[in-house]
């Protein structure tokens, strides 16, 4: 699937999400809250880009600026070849059918009021013209490819076990065939057993029909079986990318270590001979990020310059990228 | 999962449409069957009673002035020999329309101004600040200013009685919308960051979609309880207006006006003062209850329990 001549359909280019915090009578902005704060990155044709880190790093929001849902405050998305980064109004709108996304709740993604039939078909509604017999068709094949029975069309989302309704969302997301889709936490909210089903059915879509995926998870070891490469996020930047294996195997960043030692061992008996690395403190404010490295406040080996000079994001590998100072 | 699947697809799938389900639940529902019926045989008492009792409601009759119970006057008569039936059967013609009409307005009003305000951020300061101009208006005052302004040009424009009802109906509406804005724009704020609205942002349905088809269905309950409480408070705002000398003439007869009338005769005759209550009771019981099970036979999670 990785071969060197398949081209990016996504290319994300020091993406920057500032949200701004306005205090006072006359509501003057006095920072920002810097949720993304210059990330870059290229996702190639068919293939899984993991997203990893701690909650609050600002994966979803990166996830949420790729689709354009956040008026993003700079950096470039192409997708395709086009920049979508500033369109706005119809051309945005026109737009949309070629991304989708997947939700981490799939309680709250479905509205309540609505039947499954109904939500699946308002992308079709909204972008297709389609008589309603054809609606309908569509719907009862897009039910037969996630593994719902067709006649589940008339019940309501409460109706279901969370399984099925996380289902539901795939669906809804697929309905317009997008060649790209955010899965934002999907099987985060999903107990253990239909983790493994709805992960396998993202599998098998991507296999038949061609999906692109950027799957943001904590759940590392999920995103080792899925992801063909894997970058990681501290802070609203990303410290890490490379291949899924190489990263696993052998990773660079001090933070990346840290993440990857605190992964359970399935055995139990070697369990406890894993050095953990244990990191000191919490993360800080993204509104108020440390001077230098984001991460030198935290990190084992930070030295001087860690706390002076911010890393640059350089190639440290073949395909494997990193930003410490500390890397040779 | 897969087994119980193909068991359902065997069993023989039933069309079920969405109103035919609202119907089902609605009926199951004990206080909102009775409060139609009520509510149906008061429609039909004030839409066809005219037809069936008819005696003038004006017609004097002095000799025959505070009577109780009887076969000629089954309510009794008021101090001018006035059938009470009668005047309850027209009053009642004015009060109903009066109470839907002003209940629709003042609904249709803050619902809108309440959506607005809260889905769209650039607006909901202005519009929240024009909410609270309207809490804060002395409304006997304005509305004094109000009927001096107009009854006289509007009772031109479309006669007595329908110029007046015009004027109540929009004094009311306009009076009241308040509370249903301030709530509808509390959970349409709530609803806007539940993640179908951010699913819907992301299919690209375009903001009056997503408020017609994810916001509005989902604030129903609240709009419901507004509704059937407005249609209460808007009865009974006509009859202090008619009190007051401000609402319909006084010898066009509403529950209100009949009410006041009757305080002064209450030691004498107290069936003049427990009719017309009795009828507007009804009328707001029924409406409540109707909106009551309107309520929950819209909402698919108490829908079939």
């Amino acid at each position: 699937m990785l071969d060197g001549t398949s081209k990016p359909l996504l290319k994300v280019n020091n993406l920057k999400m500032h949200f701004p915090i306005y205090r006072g009578i006359l509501k003057k902005q006095v920072g920002a809250v810097k949720a993304v704060d210059g990330i870059s990155f290229d996702i190639m044709q068919g293939e899984t880009l993991g997203l990893v880190g701690e909650s609050g790093c600002g994966k979803s929001t990166a996830g949420r600026c790729v689709l354009r849902l956040y008026e993003v405050t700079d950096g470039n998305i192409e997708l395709d070849g086009e920049d979508i980064a500033d369109l706005t109004g119809p051309q945005l709108r026109a737009k949309r059918p070629e991304m989708q996304m997947i939700f981490q709740d799939p309680q709250a993604s479905l509205n309540p009021r609505m039947t499954v039939g109904s939500i699946i078909s308002e992308p079709l509604y909204e972008h297709r013209k389609m008589t309603k017999p054809e609606r309908r068709a569509r719907v009862d094949e897009l039910m037969d490819a996630v593994g719902l029975a067709r006649r589940f069309a008339d019940r309501y989302p409460h109706e279901f076990s969370g399984g099925q309704r996380q289902r539901i969302g795939i669906a809804r997301a697929l309905a317009l065939n997008p060649k790209f889709i955010v899965c934002d936490e999907p099987i985060a909210a999903l107990d253990v057993s239909i983790q493994a089903q709805v992960v396998n059915l993202l599998e098998d879509l991507q296999e038949k029909l061609g999906l692109t995926y950027l799957f943001i998870s904590h759940d590392l070891s999920m995103v080792r079986h899925l992801a063909d490469r894997v970058a990681v996020m501290y802070l609203g930047k990303l410290v890490e990318l490379g291949d899924s294996e190489t990263l696993y195997t052998a990773p660079q960043h001090p933070y990346t270590q840290a993440l990857l030692s605190a992964v359970p061992h399935p055995d139990p008996a070697k369990a406890g001979n894993i050095d953990r690395v244990i990191l000191q403190g919490d993360v800080p404010s993204p509104a108020n990020p440390p001077k230098g490295c984001n991460f030198c406040t935290r990190c084992p080996v930070a030295t001087e310059i860690c706390h002076k000079d911010e890393p640059e994001w350089r190639q440290i590998g073949e395909g494997h990228f990193a930003a410490c100072h500390l890397i040779k | 999962m897969t087994d119980t699947a193909a068991q359902e697809q065997n069993v023989q799938s039933k069309n079920r449409s969405l109103w035919g389900d609202v119907w089902v639940q609605f009926r199951s529902h004990k206080g909102a069957m009775l409060g139609m019926v009520v509510f149906g045989i008061i429609l039909f008492g004030v839409t066809a009673g005219p037809y069936l009792w008819t005696i003038d409601p004006q017609y004097l009759d002095i000799r025959d002035k505070n009577q109780g119970i009887s076969w000629k006057h089954p309510l009794g008569t008021d101090q001018l020999g006035r059938d009470l039936l009668a005047q309850l059967i027209h009053g009642g013609r004015v009060s109903v329309a009066v109470g839907l009409a002003a209940m629709l307005l003042s609904l249709v009003l803050g619902t809108f101004i309440g959506v607005l305000a809260g889905y769209f951020k650039r607006i909901d300061g202005p519009l929240m600040r024009l909410t609270d101009l309207f809490l804060a208006l002395p409304i006997l005052p304005l509305l004094l200013v109000i009927i001096m302004l107009f009854r006289d040009t509007l009772r031109n424009a479309f006669g007595p009685e329908t110029g007046i009802f015009l004027l109540i109906v929009f004094i009311i509406g306009m009076t009241s919308w308040m509370q249903t804005a301030r709530i509808v724009r509390g959970d349409v704020l709530a609803l806007k960051e539940r993640e179908f609205i951010l699913a819907a942002n992301s299919i690209g349905t375009p903001a009056r979609r997503v408020i017609l088809r994810h916001i509005l269905p989902n604030i129903m309950s609240p709009i419901m309880v507004s509704a059937t409480l407005g249609v209460a408070t808007a009865i009974i705002t006509e009859s202090a207006l008619s009190f007051l000398g401000l609402g319909f003439p006084s010898d066009f007869p509403t529950w209100g006006r009949l009410l006041f009338d009757g305080t002064t005769f209450i030691q004498q005759s107290p069936s003049r003062v427990i009719w017309p209550g009795l009828a507007i009771s009804l009328t707001v019981l029924s409406v409540n209850f109707i909106g009551d099970g309107l309520r929950d036979a819209l909402d698919p999670r108490i829908r079939g329990r």
